[in-house]
């Protein structure tokens, strides 16, 4: 069973861990199409935003609406629509490639079928049958893209996906990004590299000590704007 | 995603990785065997095995060789922080946790293949009279103490502590695993075996099973929510 959308609403979402605070009352609104640049500093509660984004962190209060549903009443559901690239790979380095993809696409109900696929996408159709662990960072990157992207998911969430990769796989990364908005997808991108966001992100949400402070359309000079509302950098 | 689908995907993965480094498995049985070895240089005076310790001997290393093995199984899934991409799947998660449990539940049985022999070789003592009832209470007590130690090992896998934590949580809600399982055991080792008290015994671990594997699946979800 999945359930669709083509929005996702956070709704005076605040997230404590213990006595500190992560995030504090925030509100923003996805849509189709957008590709979301998560901003912020060290610190500023991304990573947080993306897990409760991904329904693995749950928020202390305030309300996630996945268009009109609930991750707490629709989670597996919900959770079909989700593509999620973290900073570490979610992928098993005993395992070959095509094993870590065939394993996932098994999870999501796909056939073996997706992983070739998927395989093609990474450009190691040709590596396929060697271990993860003989991997260079940027191939795993790269894998672990496909990875997240197997179930043609909706919210697709990359946390520093740019982490290892050299400007050609950077480029190839970012094109791929740009289609999965313009076949409908929502982008939210965490990344500290404010050069290559700039020019790939529609819109800039900035955090700061857990609170969004900017949330509007991108429109150049991203380090500027970062610089005048985070600090220097 | 069927149930049970799910949970062979995740018994076959990581059957596959530990097929690949075998890494778990030779750990966990080079411990078993220096476990029993340790007891039985400081047991065995003249040949002489004492006659009311094997079954106690074989369920300590059981237990010792198993908590190895939890604690390696869920760090694999810490590794590259896998187990939130198995929480972020659409399928059931307690089918992860069964997937888990049987793992671990096979890694143990293949350890107490090698353990069961080496006892009645070193002990000198009868654990092959009663096969069915030896199998029986083996199977039993490690899917008692495999369920709940999936359980506090998934729960603990984020936790810095948890190498520390693990025993200490484990070893008080599985003491009644290890006794019914010793003392059935004990029953099958007299001059002439007891199997009434071995199917008492095997009784309250069925019983243990199913309390801890109903409360595990009940529990699974909530605890492994960040």
């Amino acid at each position: 069973m999945t359930a669709d959308f083509d929005s996702v609403r956070l709704i005076d979402v605040s997230r404590h861990f213990g006595r500190r605070r992560a995030l504090a009352r925030l509100s923003l609104g996805l849509s189709r199409g957008d590709i979301v640049g998560l901003l912020g500093p060290n610190g500023a509660g991304k990573s947080t935003l993306v897990g409760i984004l991904a329904t693995l962190v749950t928020p202390t209060s305030g309300d996630v609406r996945f268009g009109e549903a609930h991750a707490g009443t629709h989670g597996p559901a919900i959770r079909s629509r989700i593509g999620l690239l973290a900073h570490e790979l979610h992928l098993y380095p005993e395992l070959t490639a095509r094993q870590n993809l065939a394993f996932f696409a098994g999870l999501y109900g796909l056939d073996a079928g997706a992983a070739d696929a998927a395989l093609e996408r990474a450009g190691l159709a040709d590596r396929a049958d060697d271990d993860v662990s003989g991997f260079s960072r940027g191939m795993r990157q790269r894998l672990a893209l496909e990875r997240a992207l197997l179930h043609e998911p909706r919210l697709v969430l990359l946390d520093e996906p740019f982490t290892g990769l050299d400007d050609r796989a950077t480029g190839l990364v970012s094109e791929r990004v740009r289609q999965l908005a313009a076949k409908g997808a929502i982008v939210v991108l965490a990344t500290h590299d404010l050069d290559v966001a700039d020019g790939l992100v529609t819109r800039v949400a900035l955090l700061r000590e857990g609170r969004l402070v900017e949330d509007a359309p991108a429109a150049g000079g991203l380090r500027a704007r970062y610089r005048t509302l985070v600090g220097t950098r | 995603m069927t149930f049970a689908r799910v949970a062979l995907l995740v018994l076959r993965k990581d059957v596959a990785i530990e097929v690949k480094s075998r890494e778990i498995l030779y750990t966990t049985l080079f411990f078993a065997a220096s476990c029993v070895l340790v007891f039985a240089f400081a047991l065995i005076r003249e040949g002489r095995p004492p006659e009311e310790g094997p079954s106690g001997i074989l369920w300590i290393a059981i237990a010792f060789s198993g908590t190895l093995a939890l604690g390696r199984t869920f760090e694999r899934e810490r590794y590259g922080d896998t187990l939130r991409a198995l929480l972020l799947a659409p399928a059931p998660r307690p089918a992860i946790y069964v997937g888990k449990l049987l793992g671990i539940v096979l890694l143990l049985l293949v350890a107490e293949l090698m353990l069961v022999p080496a006892v009645a070789l070193l002990f000198q003592a009868p654990l092959f009279a009663r096969p069915l009832l030896l199998a029986g209470l083996l199977g039993a007590g490690t899917v008692g103490f495999a369920a709940v130690g999936t359980l506090f090992a998934a729960m603990l896998v984020r936790s810095r502590t948890r190498d520390v934590m693990l025993p200490i949580l484990l070893y008080p809600i599985t003491v009644p695993v290890i006794i019914a399982g010793a003392r059935g055991t004990s029953a099958l080792l007299l001059p002439s075996p007891d199997e009434a008290t071995a199917l008492m015994w095997l009784a309250l671990l069925v019983c243990f099973d199913v309390v801890f594997v109903t409360l595990s699946l009940w529990t699974f979800e909530p605890v492994m929510s960040e």
